[in-house]
């Protein structure tokens, strides 16, 4: 199999610019590989370095130490990002602009011809569920429909891979089970996914394999069965994973 | 170049889409026409003092929708979070602050043919003539000025964290060269050493934006700049442009997105 995503010795540090200066470990040695096609789920608790990790893969942070590559290619160069699709986490896009705009805005950007951001445009606010709305400006959005223009919007390039930074936080049931039905259509259709998420009953539903990070340092990576291996569930094999003692109740 | 155009093109609807634009439009517009409307002790010549008040309120409203639009651009776009879907595409910082330095200048140009027209057939409606030339000449200095004051708040955008400081920062700065900046030299020369140093290489530094100021040229109906000066003017914007830009691509080069 081939590998889309690597990280290697990946290690960010964060100075705080205060007075008294001090440095935050975020990321500690991080090894990662993603190979072609398969649905990645990259867990981990609060502050564990997730957010981190993916802002690494897409050049927003550059790493103190070690290296990361899209496609083979370094991610600190902008061509690494041809081919990916992103969904960041809680965004609020442009209230001004209707879907449409929004939509055809980025494909400006990767270069589509008007043909193809048409053909695009129609067939992502179908997958979206958004056709109806595609006119109206996005302030008028609902949340659960700003996160599907979101997922839209990372996909206009038709990706191969796509890296989604916690795709379902804030939605409720209905549109997480929206999204989720999209990943599995991506999945469906070849495409890689690399996703951080604190959901971990749709982790262990759609992805085939899954990492384990926390405080920084990659604890598990493997299947979702090698995993969970003897424990009752994902979420059992999470909390072992990380350290955490369950209290018996008073 | 498309790319930068696309961004250019974002940032254009924002301005129209807003509200700020047509309240400032709709209010200078008003003070004109209350002005214009006004006849003073039956003085024909009255009409030039009018004119450079309404110049004074156009100069003073294309700033205010200068620094306002340029300096919330990339803040907001870090505060909505649209910055981290951008820049996940395959689209270089340079671009970025480049699409949103023409956006914000296109912006600018776009109102002041709005201003200058509207000012334009007011002074006609009293003067009965217009030296199309002259408006050519001060517009265009004017939204070459305008250009200099956008570059400038762009990289006060990136340098400080909230577009109310960095807007008054740049409003300072941009009506204190307005005002004084052409007095440094002169004030120089009555310093002591080192002093005397300090204020010349503030005095060559600084963009010299009262260079662009050439309301005269519509107020009096002063005859044109010759050309070849007026090619200067241009030629000495786009360098203070360049140089301001490229301060704030290498800034923004450095800071991390998250």
């Amino acid at each position: 199999m081939s590998i889309i995503l690597k990280t290697e010795k990946l290690r960010v540090e964060f100075t705080s610019s205060e007075f008294r200066q001090s440095t935050k470990v975020a990321l500690s040695g991080l090894d990662l590989e993603v190979n072609v096609g398969e649905v990645f789920g990259f867990l981990g608790p609060n502050g564990a370095g997730k957010t981190t990790a993916i802002n690494v893969l897409l050049g927003f942070v550059p790493p103190t130490r070690g290296a990361a590559y899209l496609f083979g290619i370094d991610v600190r160069q902008p061509i690494a990002r041809q081919r990916i699709g992103y969904l960041p986490e809680m965004t609020y896009y442009y209230k001004f602009l209707t879907a449409e705009e929004l939509l055809r805005f980025y494909a400006k950007i990767f270069g589509l011809s008007r043909t193809e951001t048409d053909q695009r445009i129609d067939q992502l606010l179908k997958l979206v569920e958004l056709e109806p709305a595609r006119k109206r400006p996005i302030k008028s959005y609902s949340k659960g429909m700003q996160q599907r223009i979101g997922l839209a919007q990372a996909l206009i390039n038709n990706p191969d891979l796509l890296i989604l930074d916690e795709p379902t936080s804030g939605l409720d049931p209905l549109g997480r089970m929206k999204v989720r039905e999209i990943i599995q259509r991506l999945k469906n259709e070849g495409k890689t996914v690399f996703f951080s998420s604190h959901e971990l009953g749709e982790v262990e539903t759609i992805c085939d394999r899954v990492a384990i990070i926390n405080q920084g340092e990659l604890k598990a990576v493997g299947t979702v069965a090698g995993i969970t291996g003897q424990r009752a569930s994902l979420e059992k094999a999470f909390l072992d994973i990380i350290g955490y003692q369950l209290q018996p109740a008073s | 170049m498309k790319t930068i155009f696309a961004l250019a093109g974002v940032t254009l609807k924002e301005l129209y889409r807003r509200k700020d634009f047509y309240v400032l439009f709709i209010i200078t517009i008003l003070i004109c026409l209350v002005m214009a409307s006004v006849n003073i002790f039956n003085d024909e010549k009255i009409i030039r003092y009018l004119k450079e008040i309404s110049l004074l309120l156009i100069w003073i409203s294309a700033l205010v929708i200068a620094i306002t639009t340029t300096a919330r651009q990339i803040p907001a776009e870090r505060e909505n979070r649209t910055l981290l879907p951008l820049l996940a595409k395959p689209l270089t910082r340079t671009q970025l602050v480049l699409g949103k330095f023409f956006g914000c200048w296109f912006a600018c140009g776009l109102t002041l043919v709005c201003f200058y027209i509207f000012f334009g057939a007011l002074a006609e409606s009293r003067e009965h003539q217009l030296p199309l030339l002259n408006y050519f000449q001060a517009a265009a200095l004017h939204w070459f000025m305008l250009g200099i004051v956008v570059a400038i708040s762009l990289l006060g955008s990136l340098v400080f964290a909230a577009p109310s400081s960095n807007s008054t920062i740049c409003f300072v700065f941009v009506a204190a060269i307005l005002t004084v900046g052409r007095h440094i030299g002169q004030v120089a020369l009555t310093l002591p050493e080192p002093s005397r140093s300090i204020a010349y290489s503030i005095y060559y530094a600084i963009p010299h934006l009262e260079l662009f100021d050439v309301r005269d040229l519509i107020i009096h109906d002063w005859p044109l700049i010759a050309w070849k000066y007026f090619g200067l003017a241009v030629l000495y914007a786009l360098a203070y442009i360049s140089a301001f830009l490229v301060a704030a691509c290498l800034v923004f080069r450095r800071k991390a997105v998250n």
